[in-house]
Protein backbone atom coordinates (compact mmCIF):
# COMPACT_ATOMS: atom_id res chain seq x y z
CA UNK A 1 0.00 0.00 0.00
CA UNK A 2 1.50 3.43 -0.88
CA UNK A 3 1.04 6.03 0.92
CA UNK A 4 -0.59 9.19 -0.43
CA UNK A 5 -0.23 12.51 0.66
CA UNK A 6 -2.51 14.95 -0.14
CA UNK A 7 -1.12 18.02 -0.07
CA UNK A 8 -3.94 21.19 0.04
CA UNK A 9 -1.86 24.62 -0.39
CA UNK A 10 -2.90 27.33 2.16
CA UNK A 11 -2.58 30.88 1.27
CA UNK A 12 -2.11 33.79 3.46
CA UNK A 13 -6.06 34.52 2.37
CA UNK A 14 -6.94 31.19 3.80
CA UNK A 15 -5.70 31.72 6.86
CA UNK A 16 -6.94 35.10 7.39
CA UNK A 17 -10.64 33.81 6.62
CA UNK A 18 -9.85 30.97 8.85
CA UNK A 19 -8.50 33.01 11.64
CA UNK A 20 -11.22 36.04 11.41
CA UNK A 21 -13.95 33.10 10.86
CA UNK A 22 -12.86 31.46 14.69
CA UNK A 23 -13.30 35.18 16.45
CA UNK A 24 -16.56 35.62 14.52
CA UNK A 25 -17.46 31.75 15.98
CA UNK A 26 -16.23 32.80 19.48
CA UNK A 27 -18.46 36.01 19.40
CA UNK A 28 -21.65 34.10 18.31
CA UNK A 29 -21.10 31.92 21.26
CA UNK A 30 -21.20 34.45 23.73
CA UNK A 31 -24.14 35.93 22.12
CA UNK A 32 -25.60 32.28 22.38
CA UNK A 33 -24.97 32.30 26.13
CA UNK A 34 -26.41 35.77 26.88
CA UNK A 35 -30.01 35.54 28.02
CA UNK A 36 -32.96 36.72 25.66
CA UNK A 37 -36.18 38.23 26.62
CA UNK A 38 -37.89 36.95 23.09
CA UNK A 39 -36.62 33.81 21.05
CA UNK A 40 -34.59 35.56 18.09
CA UNK A 41 -33.76 38.83 19.96
CA UNK A 42 -30.08 38.34 19.91
CA UNK A 43 -27.22 40.96 20.13
CA UNK A 44 -25.54 39.72 16.87
CA UNK A 45 -21.75 40.39 18.16
CA UNK A 46 -20.32 38.54 14.99
CA UNK A 47 -21.62 41.06 13.06
CA UNK A 48 -18.84 43.39 14.11
CA UNK A 49 -16.33 40.38 12.66
CA UNK A 50 -18.56 40.77 9.28
CA UNK A 51 -18.51 44.50 9.45
CA UNK A 52 -14.50 44.89 10.05
CA UNK A 53 -13.83 42.08 7.25
CA UNK A 54 -16.46 44.05 4.98
CA UNK A 55 -14.62 47.15 5.10
CA UNK A 56 -10.69 46.07 5.35
CA UNK A 57 -10.81 42.92 3.20
CA UNK A 58 -13.51 43.15 0.98
CA UNK A 59 -17.48 41.47 0.42
CA UNK A 60 -15.99 38.04 -0.68
CA UNK A 61 -14.14 37.43 2.33
CA UNK A 62 -16.80 38.94 4.19
CA UNK A 63 -18.97 35.64 2.50
CA UNK A 64 -16.59 33.39 3.91
CA UNK A 65 -16.11 34.52 6.79
CA UNK A 66 -19.68 34.88 7.55
CA UNK A 67 -20.98 31.40 6.06
CA UNK A 68 -18.12 29.67 8.08
CA UNK A 69 -19.28 31.01 11.20
CA UNK A 70 -22.98 30.41 10.26
CA UNK A 71 -21.98 26.29 9.78
CA UNK A 72 -19.48 25.99 12.62
CA UNK A 73 -21.43 27.79 15.16
CA UNK A 74 -24.16 25.72 14.34
CA UNK A 75 -21.93 22.54 14.73
CA UNK A 76 -20.77 23.97 18.50
CA UNK A 77 -24.39 24.78 19.45
CA UNK A 78 -26.21 21.46 18.02
CA UNK A 79 -28.61 22.82 15.78
CA UNK A 80 -26.73 21.90 12.55
CA UNK A 81 -29.65 21.58 9.62
CA UNK A 82 -32.15 22.43 12.40
CA UNK A 83 -34.81 25.08 12.01
CA UNK A 84 -32.79 27.69 13.72
CA UNK A 85 -29.90 26.88 11.26
CA UNK A 86 -31.71 27.93 8.32
CA UNK A 87 -33.11 30.73 9.73
CA UNK A 88 -29.47 31.93 10.44
CA UNK A 89 -27.94 31.25 7.21
CA UNK A 90 -31.55 32.76 5.57
CA UNK A 91 -30.87 35.96 7.92
CA UNK A 92 -26.80 36.02 7.10
CA UNK A 93 -27.43 35.48 3.54
CA UNK A 94 -29.62 38.61 3.29
CA UNK A 95 -27.63 41.04 5.92
CA UNK A 96 -24.71 39.74 3.04
CA UNK A 97 -26.70 40.89 0.42
CA UNK A 98 -27.70 43.93 1.80
CA UNK A 99 -24.04 44.95 2.45
CA UNK A 100 -22.99 44.28 -0.83
CA UNK A 101 -25.47 46.41 -2.21
CA UNK A 102 -24.81 49.29 1.16
CA UNK A 103 -21.04 48.98 0.82
CA UNK A 104 -21.16 51.15 -2.56
CA UNK A 105 -23.01 54.17 -0.80
CA UNK A 106 -20.17 57.28 -0.14
CA UNK A 107 -17.77 56.07 3.00
CA UNK A 108 -17.62 59.96 3.26
CA UNK A 109 -21.26 60.15 4.41
CA UNK A 110 -22.07 56.56 5.48
CA UNK A 111 -20.02 54.47 8.02
CA UNK A 112 -19.94 51.20 9.41
CA UNK A 113 -22.87 52.44 11.74
CA UNK A 114 -25.23 52.23 8.46
CA UNK A 115 -24.06 49.45 7.02
CA UNK A 116 -24.42 47.38 10.35
CA UNK A 117 -28.28 48.59 10.70
CA UNK A 118 -28.59 47.59 7.06
CA UNK A 119 -27.07 44.28 7.84
CA UNK A 120 -29.07 44.29 10.84
CA UNK A 121 -32.24 44.97 9.41
CA UNK A 122 -32.12 42.37 6.30
CA UNK A 123 -30.88 39.82 9.14
CA UNK A 124 -34.20 39.99 10.65
CA UNK A 125 -36.12 40.59 7.70
CA UNK A 126 -34.99 37.63 5.99
CA UNK A 127 -35.55 35.51 8.45
CA UNK A 128 -39.42 36.53 8.98
CA UNK A 129 -39.75 36.09 5.45
CA UNK A 130 -38.12 32.22 5.75
CA UNK A 131 -40.37 31.37 9.11
CA UNK A 132 -43.11 33.08 7.25
CA UNK A 133 -43.27 30.67 3.90
CA UNK A 134 -41.62 27.95 5.73
CA UNK A 135 -42.00 27.29 9.23
CA UNK A 136 -44.96 29.18 10.65
CA UNK A 137 -47.19 29.72 7.40
CA UNK A 138 -49.18 32.40 9.02
CA UNK A 139 -49.06 36.12 9.13
CA UNK A 140 -49.26 36.11 12.39
CA UNK A 141 -45.99 35.93 12.25
CA UNK A 142 -45.69 39.08 11.27
CA UNK A 143 -47.03 40.87 14.06
CA UNK A 144 -43.73 40.56 16.30
CA UNK A 145 -42.01 42.66 13.73
CA UNK A 146 -41.72 46.01 15.19
CA UNK A 147 -40.24 44.56 17.91
CA UNK A 148 -37.65 42.66 15.83
CA UNK A 149 -37.15 45.85 13.92
CA UNK A 150 -36.12 48.09 17.11
CA UNK A 151 -33.89 45.41 18.85
CA UNK A 152 -31.93 45.19 14.75
CA UNK A 153 -31.92 49.17 15.16
CA UNK A 154 -30.64 48.92 18.61
CA UNK A 155 -27.98 46.34 18.47
CA UNK A 156 -27.25 47.00 14.58
CA UNK A 157 -26.36 50.51 15.89
CA UNK A 158 -24.65 48.97 18.74
CA UNK A 159 -22.65 46.82 16.34
CA UNK A 160 -22.12 49.52 14.61
CA UNK A 161 -20.09 51.89 16.54
CA UNK A 162 -17.68 49.02 17.76
CA UNK A 163 -17.23 48.04 14.52
CA UNK A 164 -16.03 51.63 13.30
CA UNK A 165 -13.86 51.94 16.29
CA UNK A 166 -12.20 48.93 15.51
CA UNK A 167 -11.52 50.39 11.89
CA UNK A 168 -10.28 53.29 13.46
CA UNK A 169 -7.18 51.20 15.33
CA UNK A 170 -4.22 50.61 12.34
CA UNK A 171 -5.03 47.06 10.03
CA UNK A 172 -2.11 44.26 11.39
CA UNK A 173 0.19 43.36 8.57
CA UNK A 174 -0.44 39.79 8.79
CA UNK A 175 -3.80 38.97 11.21
CA UNK A 176 -2.53 35.18 11.24
CA UNK A 177 0.80 33.85 12.47
CA UNK A 178 2.16 30.75 12.72
CA UNK B 1 -14.59 57.80 32.20
CA UNK B 2 -14.51 59.62 28.97
CA UNK B 3 -17.88 59.43 28.07
CA UNK B 4 -19.55 59.17 24.70
CA UNK B 5 -18.19 61.71 22.64
CA UNK B 6 -15.23 59.17 21.41
CA UNK B 7 -18.39 57.25 20.09
CA UNK B 8 -20.31 59.89 18.51
CA UNK B 9 -18.08 60.97 16.51
CA UNK B 10 -17.60 57.52 15.10
CA UNK B 11 -21.28 58.52 13.10
CA UNK B 12 -20.57 60.40 9.89
CA UNK B 13 -23.51 62.52 8.61
CA UNK B 14 -25.01 59.87 6.57
CA UNK B 15 -24.88 57.20 9.68
CA UNK B 16 -27.59 60.24 11.72
CA UNK B 17 -29.64 60.47 8.90
CA UNK B 18 -29.65 56.08 8.93
CA UNK B 19 -30.27 56.38 12.45
CA UNK B 20 -32.86 58.89 12.53
CA UNK B 21 -35.10 57.54 9.30
CA UNK B 22 -34.80 53.96 10.55
CA UNK B 23 -35.54 54.91 14.38
CA UNK B 24 -38.71 57.00 13.05
CA UNK B 25 -39.77 54.12 10.69
CA UNK B 26 -39.51 51.56 13.45
CA UNK B 27 -41.32 54.05 16.53
CA UNK B 28 -44.15 54.51 13.51
CA UNK B 29 -44.45 50.77 13.29
CA UNK B 30 -44.54 49.81 17.15
CA UNK B 31 -48.61 50.52 17.55
CA UNK B 32 -49.14 47.66 15.48
CA UNK B 33 -47.86 45.56 18.02
CA UNK B 34 -51.07 46.69 20.18
CA UNK B 35 -54.01 46.21 17.64
CA UNK B 36 -54.29 42.43 16.62
CA UNK B 37 -55.71 44.01 13.69
CA UNK B 38 -59.53 44.99 13.06
CA UNK B 39 -62.77 43.05 13.54
CA UNK B 40 -64.62 42.66 10.93
CA UNK B 41 -66.71 39.84 11.12
CA UNK B 42 -68.83 38.35 14.08
CA UNK B 43 -69.15 34.58 13.47
CA UNK B 44 -72.28 33.18 15.74
CA UNK B 45 -72.23 29.32 16.23
CA UNK B 46 -74.77 27.28 17.80
CA UNK B 47 -74.43 23.66 18.86
CA UNK B 48 -70.67 24.40 17.69
CA UNK B 49 -71.90 24.96 14.11
CA UNK B 50 -72.06 28.51 12.31
CA UNK B 51 -75.34 29.74 12.61
CA UNK B 52 -74.50 33.72 11.15
CA UNK B 53 -71.40 35.36 10.09
CA UNK B 54 -72.22 38.93 10.01
CA UNK B 55 -70.45 41.93 9.09
CA UNK B 56 -69.22 43.99 11.95
CA UNK B 57 -70.34 47.18 9.51
CA UNK B 58 -74.08 47.01 9.83
CA UNK B 59 -75.75 47.25 12.73
CA UNK B 60 -78.35 44.41 13.26
CA UNK B 61 -79.83 42.31 15.95
CA UNK B 62 -80.22 38.84 15.58
CA UNK B 63 -81.69 35.71 17.66
CA UNK B 64 -80.06 32.91 17.96
CA UNK B 65 -82.53 29.48 19.65
CA UNK B 66 -80.81 27.37 21.89
CA UNK B 67 -82.02 24.32 24.18
CA UNK B 68 -83.21 27.29 26.84
CA UNK B 69 -84.96 29.77 24.90
CA UNK B 70 -83.06 32.70 22.78
CA UNK B 71 -80.07 34.37 22.89
CA UNK B 72 -80.08 38.15 21.64
CA UNK B 73 -76.55 39.27 19.73
CA UNK B 74 -76.73 43.25 18.67
CA UNK B 75 -74.05 44.58 16.28
CA UNK B 76 -72.89 47.65 15.68
CA UNK B 77 -70.60 49.57 13.92
CA UNK B 78 -67.25 47.30 14.44
CA UNK B 79 -68.42 45.83 17.76
CA UNK B 80 -70.97 43.12 18.79
CA UNK B 81 -72.00 42.06 22.11
CA UNK B 82 -74.27 39.70 23.60
CA UNK B 83 -77.48 41.55 24.74
CA UNK B 84 -79.54 39.02 26.69
CA UNK B 85 -79.72 34.83 27.50
CA UNK B 86 -81.49 32.74 29.22
CA UNK B 87 -78.59 31.08 30.45
CA UNK B 88 -77.95 31.14 34.76
CA UNK B 89 -74.78 32.93 35.16
CA UNK B 90 -75.31 34.96 32.22
CA UNK B 91 -70.96 35.38 31.44
CA UNK B 92 -71.62 35.99 27.81
CA UNK B 93 -73.45 38.64 28.58
CA UNK B 94 -71.74 40.68 30.84
CA UNK B 95 -68.39 40.52 28.36
CA UNK B 96 -69.66 43.30 27.22
CA UNK B 97 -68.97 44.72 23.97
CA UNK B 98 -66.10 42.07 21.61
CA UNK B 99 -64.38 44.47 18.91
CA UNK B 100 -60.74 43.01 18.33
CA UNK B 101 -60.53 39.51 16.14
CA UNK B 102 -60.16 36.32 18.72
CA UNK B 103 -62.48 37.54 21.01
CA UNK B 104 -65.30 35.21 21.93
CA UNK B 105 -68.15 35.24 24.38
CA UNK B 106 -69.64 31.89 24.88
CA UNK B 107 -73.48 31.51 26.56
CA UNK B 108 -72.05 27.74 26.78
CA UNK B 109 -75.94 26.76 28.79
CA UNK B 110 -77.73 27.76 25.33
CA UNK B 111 -74.47 26.25 23.47
CA UNK B 112 -74.14 29.99 21.30
CA UNK B 113 -70.74 31.81 21.02
CA UNK B 114 -70.33 34.68 19.57
CA UNK B 115 -66.97 35.73 17.80
CA UNK B 116 -65.21 38.31 16.46
CA UNK B 117 -63.04 37.54 13.44
CA UNK B 118 -60.37 39.79 10.91
CA UNK B 119 -59.03 39.39 8.12
CA UNK B 120 -56.23 36.70 9.58
CA UNK B 121 -56.95 34.69 12.03
CA UNK B 122 -55.35 34.96 15.23
CA UNK B 123 -55.46 31.52 16.88
CA UNK B 124 -55.93 28.00 14.78
CA UNK B 125 -58.22 26.62 17.10
CA UNK B 126 -59.23 27.41 21.17
CA UNK B 127 -60.41 24.61 23.62
CA UNK B 128 -62.46 25.47 26.83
Amino acid sequence: MTRSVIELPVSDEDRRIAGLASAAVLLSLVDAAVPSPLPGIKPGLANIVTLVVLLRYGWGTAIWVSLLRVLAASLLLGYFLAPGFFLSLSGTACSLLTLGLARHLPSRWFGPVSLSIFAALAHIGGQLVVARLWLIPHDGVFLLAPLFAAAALFFGTLNGLVAARLLAEPAPTSPVHD
Amino acid sequence: MRGFAPWLALLRPGDWLILFATTAAVAASLPRLWQAGIGEHAVIRQEGRIFATLDLGQPRQIEVGGPLGNTLIAVEPGRARVVSDPGPRQYCVRQGWLSRPGEIAICAPNRVSLQITGRTRIYDSLSY
